[in-house]
């Protein structure tokens, strides 16, 4: 890793880290996309990305267990930073100064910010809510199984869910463009100290002090 | 679609109108099916996979007249037999062909994701077209009469298309021209409405008070119709709903919510962009990155401080 050798970065995601997020992300695209040319007509031309609305039609509900097994994982292994803490409370009290980048004015944060926890438990949300809609939705193998009243409720469930999941992720997109040095945490694994220091003081306390006692 | 139609009122998952400049001048047609007349023969059932080509399985025999049990993508069209003890203890044999009921606000439709793959022609027929159907099953959903079939081959939605073919060149349904007994009738909804106030009118006086039509409002009516003895109470013949409407769960899924939905995504990214023109990106200066390195420096040395206390820390 970069921090080994390099003083001024901090490893912020290890590669099996960065595989699991851009797995899942690539799952997501895909589902997203066929999807929506599924929810609204005039997105319908969307289907021509797996090959039309039959291959639409036969891919999504697999690429989704894909997708609900690669984002198990992802909460798997960041589930502890994203515990809600007090102060994330006051981080969230202060959204005015976070959106106009006064972050001096905020309190010290760990590893992860109050809305990139709640973000978390958004997700886990909607990919359980997902995931138990969609088969029961899944015409081919399961719909047989369920009453029609449940069929009827798990569709708008499913379009419910994928719409909070998508809106979310436009968030994130945004918060990683928007934040410089996130995506470059997210592609390369690392951060420089000064961007530790100034989005999640407590994270980078913690970071330096261990490195410093490893030594 | 095989042919170039002109006479398309609304569209599957289509947001704009079809081509409909053509519209029937008497008005949409109708088969009116009275279940006083019929007498279970199956002719009509028999005349549908003759005109269309379809041979079901053949089942086993599970104790009742229905034969197939159920509707298949192959049996557009079953007779339904059910018994019923009417209050002065004597049994009522009440035969009922099931199948497509053609409405005039279709659920199948209005829950369609691919465009063109349900249509309703201005004659009122509700026809699917199978090669623009993706097999989703939405369909099912739509339905308030659990008609449309996937078939489990071609993975497509199949049911009764009142024979759009034959009414297309100005003939009656398979079914309406064999019936036997004259129980299934075909033409114009008024003409069909006004046979079957005839009906009415003769059932009421042989006792049967509660005769009546069924051409239900709450799917805006149907091209299909029933004369049935007890009009107060469809659901005696197999299940015919007493009310149907397209679910609410539908409406919202395939009305309100996708506009909503998708107007709130595009909303949520131009706001994400002007955000990032009026405020701008949140950037780490050579200021932070400065002050992180002294910090980092200064943590090292307090770490060496209490580690080996001679060790004096260095401030710059």
């Amino acid at each position: 890793m970069n921090n080994h050798h390099d003083a001024s970065k901090i490893e912020r995601y290890t590669a099996n880290d960065r595989s699991y997020h851009w797995a899942t992300a690539m799952t997501f695209i895909l589902l997203a996309i066929s999807g929506l040319a599924m929810f609204h007509p005039s997105l319908f031309w969307l289907s021509n990305l797996l090959g039309g609305g039959q291959w639409t039609r036969i891919l999504h509900p697999f690429i989704g267990l894909l997708m609900f097994g690669l984002f198990a994982v992802l909460v798997f292994r960041f589930w502890h930073h994203n515990v809600m803490e007090p102060v994330d409370h006051q981080w969230m009290k202060q959204m005015p100064d976070v959106i106009h980048n006064r972050e001096e004015n905020l309190p010290h944060i760990g590893r992860y910010n109050a809305g990139q926890k709640i973000l978390f438990f958004v997700l886990i949300f909607c990919m359980a809510g997902l995931l138990l809609s969609g088969v029961v939705i899944w015409r081919a193998y399961f719909s047989w199984v369920f009453p029609i009243g449940l069929i009827r409720f798990s569709a708008l469930l499913h379009a419910f869910c994928a719409f909070v999941l998508m809106t979310s992720i436009i968030v994130h997109i945004y918060a990683a463009i928007w934040v410089k040095g996130s995506i470059g945490a997210m592609m390369r694994g690392s951060v420089s100290l000064g961007w530790a220091r100034k989005h999640h003081r407590l994270w980078f306390d913690e970071v330096v002090k261990a490195s410093e006692e490893k030594h | 679609m095989p042919l170039q139609s002109l006479d398309i009122k609304r569209m599957s998952a289509t947001t704009v109108q079809p081509p409909s400049v053509r519209e029937p001048i008497t008005g949409t047609v109708a088969k009116l099916i009275d279940t006083t007349k019929c007498i279970g023969c199956k002719a009509c059932q028999t005349a549908c996979m003759e005109w269309n080509d379809l041979r079901d399985e053949v089942g086993e025999n599970h104790g009742t007249y229905d034969n197939p049990t159920d509707m298949t993508e192959n049996s557009w069209t079953v007779m339904r037999f059910s018994e019923y003890e009417n209050p002065n203890g004597d049994l009522e044999w009440l035969i009922r062909k099931d199948g497509c009921m053609h409405c005039e606000d279709p659920g199948c439709l209005k829950a369609c994701p691919a465009p063109g793959a349900i249509v309703q022609y201005t004659n009122g027929i509700v026809d699917f077209q199978e090669e623009n159907c993706i097999g989703c099953g939405y369909c099912v959903s739509g339905c308030p009469f659990d008609v449309p079939r996937i078939s489990k081959k071609d993975s497509r939605a199949y049911k009764c298309t009142m024979c759009s073919d034959r009414v297309a060149v100005g003939q009656e349904p398979a079914c309406v021209k064999t019936c036997p007994t004259g129980a299934i009738v075909f033409g114009t909804k008024e003409d069909m409405k006004q046979h079957a106030e005839e009906r009415i009118t003769d059932l009421k006086s042989r006792g049967f008070e509660n005769a009546g039509l069924y051409d239900p409002l709450g799917v805006g009516g149907t091209h299909v119709m029933y004369v049935l003895h007890h009009a107060d109470n469809p659901s005696l013949y197999h299940g015919l709903p007493n009310k149907p409407r397209i679910s609410p769960m539908v409406g919202i899924w395939k009305g309100l919510s996708k506009p909503l939905a998708v107007a709130s995504m595009a909303a949520a990214a131009v706001i994400g962009f002007f955000h990032y023109t009026r405020i701008g990106p949140n950037e780490v200066t050579e200021k932070d990155e400065q002050e992180a390195a002294e910090a980092a420096k200064a943590a090292k040395a307090a770490t060496a401080a209490t580690s080996s206390p001679s060790e004096e820390a260095h401030h710059e």
